[in-house]
């Protein structure tokens, strides 16, 4: 194949890692930057989004689209529903302290992990994309609903950060992220914030599962690429930063597709890694990130 | 009964109460002492305990969970029929995460803790190869259904035998003609990266070369990778066969997307069901797999020739004419593999039979007795085909079938004969010490 298409392939492919990635990874980013927890069990609420998204699209029945739609709808809000109640469980009785979070959320990663596998099993299950399209380039073929995932995504992040900035709630959240004890004081019912961001964070994980499992299968171990590659971006773009997020994202996401389709995935994983070793060297924060207070 | 000495009157011997007492103490510490009852037994009633290293968890789950089903229905069958040298059998199951030092710690845990009289299990390469040194170590023989060569090499240890599945070295020379005669020429090979993938990179060009073939490029792919669109330029244009081989959960997408990006305008097709193990071949998105060749071990839709041997061993493991199981048509089986487990099972019956097996002190005659062993005959131990056994390398030998997918069925177009997959041995596991 000649250098040209080549190109566009790992670019295409990239564009599409890049998309599902800066769900996932804004998902973290928020619940990092407003609770300032490090929810090492995020990969899992991604996992159980695809898992749930099986479960529901082949409870269904019909035309693909009416199962896949459904999932989309109903798997995210039950994983959110899951998240809000192991926030009530087990973060706040932790008191949110950061140490204390780590390990309960490892805690949990293995707890969500292996109910997966003894309720779903060790099996990879496909869900059928709502359409087949295939569009057809002279050199190659390329699935058109990778395409659409992309689409899909960049819609979400735009209604994301209209939340975040043009509405009360964003603002409350925004508060609260900025200085937790002030925004008490304004009357701000901080432990319903953190609630509703950890349960948010999960949701959005979930919605990237339900795009990529149509192309992926549901898989009880799938949660754990998608966690490191989280936690690069974030690192990279700046922790509670939702630009420095996107931003990774589509640079980590574009350079994994490229640098593994030239030269090796391996060499991408490691340089992906270098990356954020420098980043944490020479600009803590991140790219877009502020200093904490 | 008489009792001429008077010992049980109680009247006529001056026993104190006190010395009966301590007698009856010993007498029930004697009873009650760890070993003491049960090793006198082991020798004639108590189970032979086998212990089964499988693929609970990890990326060989899907295996793990159908070699678990095959044993037992193997062990069940065995059992009905008055067990191993008239013992029952039992299987004591642990989960090796598909990992290699998780694997070589089951294999102490079943020589130290559990103690078995054997290991038997499983399927990874790498899994198995990590493992086979506990098992030297333990001096304990570790019976495997992998498929690769690395027990074949001779580069393992004398305890570690593969009698029940072919290994690949074997397999890909047997069917090289084959790929040659009826795929095409220029070939390019996709494959896992680690040891079993190896065994295909490094068997399969000499095997094509012999046929007047040539493979042109060979992708390896990282075992834990999910997507796969972006090793796909790497493949040249002017391959005619692509041959491909993946394991591990991601199969499916790998398909789908080699779909994706070819659409009708593919190369020939030539894959190991490996690529398809518990998987679907109607999911969607498969379509443009009708009319591609597999290797299969075991065919895993019912075929119009099988045998009745065949026809019961699918019925004692529960898989229906799809090859999926019974009462639940998505789960599919890994019937390629599994198979291997039901006829390893039977192999270790007859040498313990032929050793005349008592206990774990046996051990080393056991070893002997299934090096022993010349060949299996085709029947409801041996339902796959019938096999040869080289006791020099520790594997077996027997037919591959080609299956080509048609209407949605994989179809059995061509088998292989046992003579097609012999080699010479690269070593001498029997002149190792025992």
């Amino acid at each position: 194949m000649h250098f040209g298409p080549h190109l566009l392939l790992a670019a295409l492919e990239g564009l599409v890692t890049s998309a599902v990635l800066a769900l996932t990874a804004l998902g973290l980013s928020l619940v990092f930057g407003v609770m300032r927890i490090v929810n090492v069990a995020h990969g899992e609420f991604f996992m159980l989004g695809a898992v749930l998204a099986w479960a529901i699209s082949t409870a269904i029945s019909g035309h693909p689209a009416i199962g896949f739609v459904a999932a989309l709808v109903i798997a995210p809000l039950l994983v959110g529903l899951a998240a809000f109640l192991a926030e009530w469980l087990v973060l706040r009785r932790l008191k949110y302290n950061p140490e204390s979070t780590i390990v309960a959320t490892i805690g949990m990663l293995y707890i969500i992990q292996q109910l997966a596998l003894t309720f779903y099993g060790p099996e990879a299950r496909p869900v059928e994309p709502p359409f087949s399209y295939r569009i057809l380039l002279p050199w190659f073929g390329y699935s058109g609903y990778k395409l659409s995932v992309v689409a899909a995504s960049a819609v979400l992040l735009v209604i994301t950060w209209l939340v975040l900035t043009r509405t009360k709630i964003g603002l409350i959240m925004r508060a609260t992220q900025y200085d937790r004890e002030t925004a008490q004081a304004f009357g701000i019912p901080v432990e319903r914030v953190y609630a509703g961001v950890f349960a948010v964070g999960a949701m959005l994980a979930a919605i990237a599962a339900v795009l990529i499992v149509p192309i992926s299968q549901a898989h009880y171990l799938m949660g754990q690429d998608p966690l490191l590659l989280s936690f690069i971006v974030v690192i990279i773009g700046g922790l509670g930063s939702l630009r420095g997020t996107v931003v990774a994202a589509i640079l980590i996401g574009l350079s994994d597709g490229i640098i593994s389709m030239f030269f090796s995935p391996t060499l991408a994983k490691i340089i992906a890694t270098l990356v954020v070793a420098m980043v944490l060297v020479f600009r803590p924060q991140g790219l877009f990130g502020t200093t904490p207070r | 009964m008489a009792d001429k000495n008077g010992f049980f009157d109680l009247s006529k011997t001056t026993l104190s109460r006190r010395t009966a007492l301590k007698g009856i103490a010993v007498g029930a510490g004697l009873a009650l002492a760890p070993g003491f009852v049960r090793y006198s037994q082991a020798q004639s009633s108590a189970p032979i305990k086998i212990g089964f290293q499988s693929h609970r968890t990890g990326i060989g789950a899907a295996y793990g969970r159908w070699y678990e089903k095959t044993s037992a229905a193997a062990v069940k069958a065995i059992n009905d029929a008055g067990g191993i040298s008239g013992r029952k059998v039992e299987l004591v199951i642990e989960d090796d995460g598909t990992d290699p030092a998780r694997g070589a710690e089951v294999v102490n845990k079943f020589a130290k803790q559990h103690k078995t009289d054997i290991a038997f299990g499983t399927l990874f390469s790498h899994v198995v190869i990590g493992s086979a040194p506990a098992a030297g170590e333990n001096k304990i023989p570790y019976f495997v259904v992998s498929e690769g060569h690395h027990v074949a090499s001779t580069k393992l240890n004398r305890y570690v035998f593969q009698p029940g599945i072919t290994d690949v070295k074997s397999q890909i020379q047997s069917m090289a003609p084959w790929i040659a005669a009826n795929a095409g020429k220029k070939v390019t090979q996709i494959f896992p990266d680690f040891a079993f993938g190896y065994d295909h990179r490094d068997y399969l060009p000499p095997a094509l070369k012999a046929q007047g073939a040539d493979v042109i490029a060979q992708i390896a792919i990282p075992p834990t990778e999910s997507s796969f669109t972006k090793y796909f330029p790497q493949i040249p244009a002017e391959t005619e066969v692509i041959y491909h081989v993946m394991v591990g959960p991601a199969v499916l997408t790998f398909v789908k997307e080699l779909g994706e990006f070819y659409g009708s305008n593919r190369p020939q097709l030539f894959g190991f069901m490996d690529s398809l193990e518990a998987t679907d071949i109607n999911s969607p998105g498969l379509e443009f797999l009708d009319g591609s060749h597999f290797w299969e071990g075991s065919p895993r839709y019912a075929q119009a020739d099988d045998s009745a041997a065949q026809k019961a061993y699918r019925a004692a493991v529960g898989i229906d004419d799809n090859g999926a199981a019974v009462g639940d048509p998505k789960d599919v089986s890994t019937a390629s593999h599994m198979f291997g487990c039901w006829e390893t099972l039977y192999v270790v019956k007859k040498a313990m039979e032929d050793a005349g097996y008592k206990g774990p002190e046996d051990r080393a005659k056991l070893v002997e007795a299934t090096e022993a062993l010349k060949e299996f005959a085709e029947g409801p131990e041996h339902p796959q085909g019938p096999k040869t056994f080289n006791g020099k390398i520790h594997q077996c030998f027997g037919i591959q079938n080609i299956s080509k997918v048609e209407g949605g069925k994989l179809k059995v177009v061509h088998k292989t004969k046992i003579e097609d997959g012999l080699y010479e041995p690269e070593g001498d596991y029997t002149k190792q010490a025992l």
